[in-house]
Protein backbone atom coordinates (compact mmCIF):
# COMPACT_ATOMS: atom_id res chain seq x y z
CA UNK A 1 0.00 0.00 0.00
CA UNK A 2 1.69 3.16 -1.46
CA UNK A 3 1.72 6.06 1.58
CA UNK A 4 0.35 9.10 -0.26
CA UNK A 5 1.53 12.46 0.02
CA UNK A 6 -0.08 15.54 -0.36
CA UNK A 7 1.05 18.13 -3.26
CA UNK A 8 2.95 20.65 -0.80
CA UNK A 9 5.16 17.73 0.90
CA UNK A 10 8.68 17.15 -0.47
CA UNK A 11 10.94 14.16 0.77
CA UNK A 12 14.43 15.17 1.60
CA UNK A 13 17.44 13.72 3.64
CA UNK A 14 18.01 15.75 6.88
CA UNK A 15 21.75 16.40 5.92
CA UNK A 16 20.52 18.42 2.53
CA UNK A 17 17.98 20.35 4.13
CA UNK A 18 20.52 21.14 6.95
CA UNK A 19 23.10 22.24 4.37
CA UNK A 20 20.36 23.95 1.76
CA UNK A 21 19.27 26.19 4.47
CA UNK A 22 23.27 26.57 5.90
CA UNK A 23 24.31 27.70 2.27
CA UNK A 24 21.55 30.16 1.44
CA UNK A 25 22.04 32.52 4.82
CA UNK A 26 26.05 32.68 4.74
CA UNK A 27 26.90 35.61 7.20
CA UNK A 28 30.34 36.87 6.18
CA UNK A 29 33.07 38.44 8.27
CA UNK A 30 35.13 40.99 6.92
CA UNK A 31 38.99 40.44 7.39
CA UNK A 32 39.67 43.14 4.74
CA UNK A 33 43.62 44.41 5.32
CA UNK A 34 43.92 45.52 1.94
CA UNK A 35 43.08 46.50 -1.61
CA UNK A 36 40.89 43.09 -2.02
CA UNK A 37 39.15 44.82 0.91
CA UNK A 38 37.64 47.53 -1.53
CA UNK A 39 36.59 44.82 -4.03
CA UNK A 40 34.68 42.94 -0.81
CA UNK A 41 33.13 46.13 -0.22
CA UNK A 42 31.92 46.52 -3.84
CA UNK A 43 30.89 43.53 -3.96
CA UNK A 44 28.53 44.06 -0.91
CA UNK A 45 27.20 47.34 -2.11
CA UNK A 46 24.16 48.02 -4.23
CA UNK A 47 25.61 47.48 -7.69
CA UNK A 48 27.35 43.15 -7.76
CA UNK A 49 24.52 42.80 -4.67
CA UNK A 50 25.85 39.84 -3.10
CA UNK A 51 22.62 39.55 -1.06
CA UNK A 52 21.38 38.69 -4.49
CA UNK A 53 23.04 35.11 -2.81
CA UNK A 54 22.05 35.58 0.33
CA UNK A 55 25.27 36.66 1.92
CA UNK A 56 25.02 40.01 2.40
CA UNK A 57 24.87 40.34 6.54
CA UNK A 58 28.81 41.00 7.13
CA UNK A 59 28.85 41.42 10.63
CA UNK A 60 32.19 42.53 12.38
CA UNK A 61 31.93 40.38 15.15
CA UNK A 62 33.13 37.07 14.79
CA UNK A 63 30.62 35.48 16.79
CA UNK A 64 27.77 36.04 14.39
CA UNK A 65 29.55 35.03 11.38
CA UNK A 66 30.21 31.80 9.96
CA UNK A 67 31.70 32.79 6.55
CA UNK A 68 35.46 34.36 6.99
CA UNK A 69 36.48 36.04 4.10
CA UNK A 70 40.22 37.04 4.43
CA UNK A 71 40.26 40.20 1.88
CA UNK A 72 44.79 40.75 1.71
CA UNK A 73 47.85 40.37 2.80
CA UNK A 74 48.29 38.72 6.58
CA UNK A 75 51.22 39.92 8.16
CA UNK A 76 53.28 37.81 10.69
CA UNK A 77 51.90 40.37 13.91
CA UNK A 78 48.57 40.32 12.16
CA UNK A 79 48.23 36.54 12.31
CA UNK A 80 47.54 35.98 15.91
CA UNK A 81 44.37 37.96 15.16
CA UNK A 82 43.28 35.75 12.09
CA UNK A 83 43.83 32.84 14.03
CA UNK A 84 41.72 34.35 17.44
CA UNK A 85 38.95 35.81 14.98
CA UNK A 86 38.88 32.43 12.92
CA UNK A 87 38.31 30.18 16.50
CA UNK A 88 35.76 32.64 18.02
CA UNK A 89 33.56 31.81 14.85
CA UNK A 90 30.84 29.35 15.60
CA UNK A 91 30.67 26.15 14.04
CA UNK A 92 30.02 25.22 11.02
CA UNK A 93 32.50 28.41 9.37
CA UNK A 94 33.91 28.75 5.99
CA UNK A 95 36.75 30.69 5.46
CA UNK A 96 37.31 32.19 1.69
CA UNK A 97 41.22 33.41 0.83
CA UNK A 98 40.75 36.09 -1.31
CA UNK A 99 43.02 37.35 -3.75
CA UNK A 100 46.69 36.31 -4.35
CA UNK A 101 48.23 37.72 -1.27
CA UNK A 102 45.53 35.98 1.23
CA UNK A 103 46.52 32.84 -0.41
CA UNK A 104 50.05 32.69 -1.24
CA UNK A 105 51.48 36.09 -0.18
CA UNK A 106 51.43 37.36 -3.89
CA UNK A 107 54.17 39.64 -4.74
CA UNK A 108 55.34 40.08 -0.91
CA UNK A 109 57.92 37.37 -0.41
CA UNK A 110 59.35 39.32 2.68
CA UNK A 111 59.93 38.49 6.40
CA UNK A 112 57.37 39.61 7.76
CA UNK A 113 54.03 38.64 5.53
CA UNK A 114 52.83 35.55 5.76
CA UNK A 115 52.77 33.21 2.54
CA UNK A 116 49.25 32.00 2.28
CA UNK A 117 47.24 31.45 5.58
CA UNK A 118 46.28 28.25 4.33
CA UNK A 119 49.48 27.78 6.81
CA UNK A 120 47.74 28.06 9.89
CA UNK A 121 44.16 28.35 9.56
CA UNK A 122 41.65 25.68 7.39
CA UNK A 123 40.54 27.51 4.07
CA UNK A 124 38.05 26.17 1.54
CA UNK A 125 37.64 28.53 -1.17
CA UNK A 126 40.23 30.31 -2.88
CA UNK A 127 40.22 32.83 -5.08
CA UNK A 128 43.00 34.29 -7.71
CA UNK A 129 43.32 37.74 -8.80
CA UNK A 130 45.11 41.11 -7.56
CA UNK A 131 42.81 41.88 -6.73
CA UNK A 132 39.89 39.92 -7.63
CA UNK A 133 36.42 41.60 -9.29
CA UNK A 134 33.61 41.19 -7.05
CA UNK A 135 32.25 38.85 -10.11
CA UNK A 136 35.36 36.46 -9.01
CA UNK A 137 34.17 37.07 -5.35
CA UNK A 138 30.11 36.05 -6.42
CA UNK A 139 31.08 33.33 -8.64
CA UNK A 140 33.46 31.63 -5.18
CA UNK A 141 30.70 32.39 -2.63
CA UNK A 142 28.62 30.56 -5.09
CA UNK A 143 30.93 27.71 -5.39
CA UNK A 144 31.04 27.33 -1.66
CA UNK A 145 27.35 27.41 -1.51
CA UNK A 146 27.36 24.21 -3.83
CA UNK A 147 30.36 22.82 -1.98
CA UNK A 148 28.58 23.40 1.59
CA UNK A 149 24.98 21.74 -0.66
CA UNK A 150 27.38 18.47 -1.63
CA UNK A 151 29.20 17.71 1.08
CA UNK A 152 27.10 19.48 3.98
CA UNK A 153 26.05 17.19 7.15
CA UNK A 154 23.82 18.03 9.85
CA UNK A 155 26.73 16.89 12.27
CA UNK A 156 29.45 18.52 10.76
CA UNK A 157 31.53 15.29 9.34
CA UNK A 158 32.69 16.63 6.17
CA UNK A 159 35.00 19.07 8.61
CA UNK A 160 37.10 16.25 10.63
CA UNK A 161 36.81 14.17 6.65
CA UNK A 162 38.36 17.48 5.60
CA UNK A 163 41.09 17.91 8.34
CA UNK A 164 42.33 14.34 7.62
CA UNK A 165 43.32 15.34 3.97
CA UNK A 166 44.99 19.00 4.77
CA UNK A 167 48.73 18.39 4.27
CA UNK A 168 51.08 19.69 7.06
CA UNK A 169 52.41 22.84 5.83
CA UNK A 170 52.98 25.38 7.84
CA UNK A 171 56.46 23.85 8.60
CA UNK A 172 57.40 24.07 4.85
CA UNK A 173 59.66 26.96 3.80
CA UNK A 174 60.31 28.26 0.76
CA UNK A 175 63.78 28.45 -0.63
CA UNK A 176 65.27 31.52 0.05
CA UNK A 177 66.47 33.81 -2.50
CA UNK A 178 70.39 35.50 -1.76
CA UNK A 179 72.63 34.12 0.06
CA UNK A 180 72.31 33.30 3.49
CA UNK A 181 76.10 33.31 4.30
CA UNK A 182 76.55 36.71 5.04
CA UNK A 183 73.10 36.94 7.11
CA UNK A 184 73.49 36.65 10.85
CA UNK A 185 71.15 37.10 13.83
CA UNK A 186 72.34 40.75 15.38
CA UNK A 187 72.48 40.86 18.96
CA UNK A 188 69.91 41.33 21.07
CA UNK A 189 69.06 44.80 22.57
CA UNK A 190 71.17 45.75 25.65
CA UNK B 1 67.05 87.45 7.42
CA UNK B 2 69.52 84.77 7.09
CA UNK B 3 70.63 82.52 4.83
CA UNK B 4 71.38 78.83 4.95
CA UNK B 5 75.02 79.28 3.89
CA UNK B 6 75.84 82.55 7.06
CA UNK B 7 74.37 79.39 9.58
CA UNK B 8 76.93 76.37 8.12
CA UNK B 9 79.57 79.18 8.02
CA UNK B 10 78.67 80.11 11.70
CA UNK B 11 77.97 76.67 12.48
CA UNK B 12 81.59 75.57 10.97
CA UNK B 13 82.89 78.14 13.01
CA UNK B 14 81.80 77.69 16.21
CA UNK B 15 81.72 73.24 16.05
CA UNK B 16 84.64 71.70 14.51
CA UNK B 17 85.06 68.51 12.54
CA UNK B 18 81.94 69.80 10.44
CA UNK B 19 82.00 68.90 6.89
CA UNK B 20 79.32 70.33 4.93
CA UNK B 21 78.14 69.26 1.89
CA UNK B 22 74.79 70.69 -1.10
CA UNK B 23 72.98 68.24 -3.07
CA UNK B 24 70.37 69.92 -4.97
CA UNK B 25 70.32 73.16 -3.11
CA UNK B 26 70.11 71.21 0.09
CA UNK B 27 72.29 71.62 2.79
CA UNK B 28 73.95 68.79 4.89
CA UNK B 29 76.13 68.92 7.85
CA UNK B 30 78.06 65.76 8.68
CA UNK B 31 78.40 65.61 12.07
CA UNK B 32 80.13 63.52 14.63
CA UNK B 33 78.44 61.36 17.00
CA UNK B 34 79.71 63.07 20.11
CA UNK B 35 79.07 66.64 19.12
CA UNK B 36 75.19 65.66 17.33
CA UNK B 37 73.31 66.76 20.59
CA UNK B 38 75.01 70.19 20.83
CA UNK B 39 74.73 70.92 17.17
CA UNK B 40 70.87 70.06 17.07
CA UNK B 41 70.46 72.40 20.86
CA UNK B 42 72.41 75.23 18.96
CA UNK B 43 70.87 74.89 15.66
CA UNK B 44 67.27 74.80 17.74
CA UNK B 45 68.11 77.79 20.14
CA UNK B 46 70.03 80.16 17.93
CA UNK B 47 69.03 79.77 14.13
CA UNK B 48 64.91 78.85 15.28
CA UNK B 49 65.21 75.14 13.72
CA UNK B 50 61.87 74.96 15.75
CA UNK B 51 60.94 71.61 13.75
CA UNK B 52 62.07 68.05 13.94
CA UNK B 53 60.71 66.95 10.52
CA UNK B 54 62.44 63.35 10.36
CA UNK B 55 65.39 60.90 11.56
CA UNK B 56 66.04 58.05 9.91
CA UNK B 57 68.57 56.01 8.64
CA UNK B 58 71.05 54.45 5.77
CA UNK B 59 72.97 51.44 5.71
CA UNK B 60 75.44 51.57 3.86
CA UNK B 61 76.74 47.90 3.84
CA UNK B 62 78.14 46.94 0.41
CA UNK B 63 77.56 50.46 -0.49
CA UNK B 64 80.57 51.50 -3.33
CA UNK B 65 82.57 53.48 -1.76
CA UNK B 66 81.45 53.84 1.59
CA UNK B 67 83.63 54.20 4.78
CA UNK B 68 81.01 53.83 7.31
CA UNK B 69 77.95 51.25 7.97
CA UNK B 70 75.29 53.36 9.20
CA UNK B 71 74.01 56.93 8.56
CA UNK B 72 71.80 58.36 10.72
CA UNK B 73 69.64 61.16 8.53
CA UNK B 74 68.06 63.65 11.20
CA UNK B 75 65.86 66.65 9.14
CA UNK B 76 64.94 69.77 10.62
CA UNK B 77 63.27 72.99 9.31
CA UNK B 78 63.00 77.04 10.61
CA UNK B 79 59.44 77.10 9.95
CA UNK B 80 59.35 81.20 10.45
CA UNK B 81 62.28 81.40 7.56
CA UNK B 82 61.36 78.75 5.80
CA UNK B 83 64.66 77.03 5.86
CA UNK B 84 65.69 73.20 5.75
CA UNK B 85 68.89 71.39 7.00
CA UNK B 86 70.04 67.60 7.63
CA UNK B 87 72.18 66.49 9.78
CA UNK B 88 74.01 63.22 9.15
CA UNK B 89 75.49 61.31 11.77
CA UNK B 90 77.68 58.02 10.57
CA UNK B 91 77.98 55.27 13.15
CA UNK B 92 79.34 51.94 13.16
CA UNK B 93 79.52 48.66 14.29
CA UNK B 94 79.31 47.21 16.67
CA UNK B 95 77.94 50.09 19.07
CA UNK B 96 76.09 52.02 17.04
CA UNK B 97 75.30 54.32 19.55
CA UNK B 98 74.25 58.14 19.77
CA UNK B 99 72.69 60.54 21.95
CA UNK B 100 68.96 61.16 21.58
CA UNK B 101 67.20 64.25 20.52
CA UNK B 102 64.11 63.71 22.46
CA UNK B 103 65.21 66.06 25.22
CA UNK B 104 65.08 68.88 22.28
CA UNK B 105 62.11 67.64 20.53
CA UNK B 106 59.45 65.30 21.77
CA UNK B 107 58.59 64.47 18.48
CA UNK B 108 62.13 62.69 18.56
CA UNK B 109 60.67 59.90 20.83
CA UNK B 110 58.81 57.79 18.13
CA UNK B 111 61.09 58.36 15.36
CA UNK B 112 63.82 56.92 17.21
CA UNK B 113 61.94 53.71 18.13
CA UNK B 114 61.39 53.29 14.64
CA UNK B 115 65.27 53.63 13.92
CA UNK B 116 65.79 51.16 16.77
CA UNK B 117 63.65 48.92 15.47
CA UNK B 118 64.42 48.87 11.96
CA UNK B 119 68.55 49.46 12.08
CA UNK B 120 69.29 48.89 15.84
CA UNK B 121 70.30 52.32 16.41
CA UNK B 122 70.82 52.75 20.19
CA UNK B 123 69.94 56.20 21.37
CA UNK B 124 71.39 57.13 24.43
CA UNK B 125 69.30 59.02 26.93
CA UNK B 126 65.84 58.02 25.26
CA UNK B 127 63.00 57.58 27.76
CA UNK B 128 61.36 54.88 26.37
CA UNK B 129 63.63 53.10 23.52
CA UNK B 130 61.44 49.87 22.73
CA UNK B 131 60.05 48.49 19.49
CA UNK B 132 57.54 50.68 17.77
CA UNK B 133 56.50 48.25 14.91
CA UNK B 134 57.64 44.73 15.33
CA UNK B 135 56.57 42.76 17.85
CA UNK B 136 58.51 43.02 21.13
CA UNK B 137 59.57 39.15 20.40
CA UNK B 138 61.87 40.22 17.23
CA UNK B 139 65.53 39.79 17.63
CA UNK B 140 66.90 41.31 14.58
CA UNK B 141 66.59 44.62 13.21
CA UNK B 142 65.37 44.10 9.47
CA UNK B 143 66.24 46.77 7.79
CA UNK B 144 69.75 46.52 7.63
CA UNK B 145 71.16 45.26 4.71
CA UNK B 146 72.52 41.65 5.84
CA UNK B 147 69.26 40.61 6.97
CA UNK B 148 67.80 38.47 4.54
CA UNK B 149 64.55 39.78 2.64
CA UNK B 150 63.00 36.60 3.26
CA UNK B 151 63.74 36.64 6.84
CA UNK B 152 64.64 34.24 9.28
CA UNK B 153 61.54 31.79 9.36
CA UNK B 154 59.90 34.97 11.82
CA UNK B 155 56.98 34.98 9.38
CA UNK B 156 56.04 31.14 9.34
CA UNK B 157 56.76 30.51 13.72
CA UNK B 158 53.36 30.01 14.26
CA UNK B 159 50.91 27.45 15.77
CA UNK B 160 48.57 25.94 12.85
CA UNK B 161 45.12 26.27 13.35
CA UNK B 162 43.38 22.80 12.14
CA UNK B 163 39.32 22.43 12.10
CA UNK B 164 39.58 20.52 15.25
CA UNK B 165 40.67 22.81 16.85
CA UNK B 166 38.42 26.01 16.58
Amino acid sequence: MALELPDNVITSKLDELASWCRKNSLWPMPFATACCGIELMATGASRHDLSRFGAEVFRFSPRQCDLMIVAGRVVMKMLPVLQRIWQQMHEPKWCISMGACASTGGVFDTYSVVQGIDRFIPVDMYIPGCPPRPEQLIQGVIDLQDKIQREGTLTGREFSMAQRQEPPRSLVELPVLGSLADARIMNPPR
Amino acid sequence: MTTIDEITTEVQSRFNEIETSQFRNQTRLQVPASQLLEVAQHLRDQHAFDLLVDITCVDYLHYRGATDRFGLVILLANTSESLRITLRVMLNEPDPTVDSLTPLWHGANWLEREVWDMFGIHFEGHPDLRRILLPEEFTTHPLRKDYPLQGFGERHNFPVIRRSEA
